[in-house]
């Protein structure tokens, strides 16, 4: 009972990847980070009017402990886009300001511009691993 | 090795990405917790910025997120050999 064989918390967000094109591991929500670099990265997301898929690592440390496992990364956050990590905060600054984020996202590299005002950008509300164990 | 291993410093930093990643040239800043570095090297050459990444976190392993708390990296590959 106490002793499960499998790693249920790894398969979760193995799952969550996979089943989210565009998933953001972080500190806290994307409307209440806890962590400058998580608040950055995830303002960054919203700023494009992407929907993404957003877990927070706090409520249990071994989501952190097993995300870090499975992508062989060492801090939080994290982007994965399409099953692939993109990078945490560092990287993901560095490729919006390169245009190559909205190119992996498969946006156009818009030029910054105002938003037609009916374009409504879809809010996936954030996903949450449970601990079921 | 350090005089004092429950702070870190931006030279202890420089040294160990200098040594740990060979030609690579650091300039590291911090306040003991949160560092900032900038490293060019040549091993950078023909890899991804998650690669090259790795290559700095590999020098430090598990003292990330402890008693480093956080290191912002921007990764040059040295082009100029």
């Amino acid at each position: 009972m106490s002793d499960q064989g499998a790693n249920p918390m790894r398969e979760a967000i193995q799952e969550a990847i996979s089943e989210n094109r565009v998933i953001l591991f972080m500190k806290g929500t994307p409307d209440q980070p806890m962590c400058g670099f998580s608040a950055r990265t995830s303002a960054i997301l919203q700023s494009l009017g992407e929907p993404f898929a957003a877990v927070d690592v706090l409520p249990d440390p071994r989501i952190r402990h097993e995300l870090s496992a499975l992508s062989n990364w060492p801090t939080i956050p994290q982007l994965f886009v399409d099953g692939e990590l993109v990078g945490g905060c560092d990287i993901v600054t560095e490729m919006y300001q390169s245009g190559e984020l909205q190119e992996v996202l498969g946006l156009e590299a818009a030029p910054v511009e105002e938003a037609p005002p009916t374009a409504e950008p879809v809010q996936t509300p954030p996903l949450s691993i449970e601990n079921r164990l | 090795m350090s005089a004092s291993p429950t702070s870190a410093t931006p030279e202890e930093l420089k040294a160990r990405i200098e040594a740990g990643i060979p030609g690579a040239r650091a300039e590291v800043s911090g306040d003991g917790h949160h560092f900032s570095a900038t490293i060019t090297a040549a091993a950078f050459r023909g890899l991804s910025r998650i690669q090259q990444h790795r290559l700095v976190y590999d020098v430090f392993g598990e003292e990330l997120g402890s008693r480093i708390h956080a290191l912002s990296l921007q990764t040059r590959p040295d082009d100029s050999q």
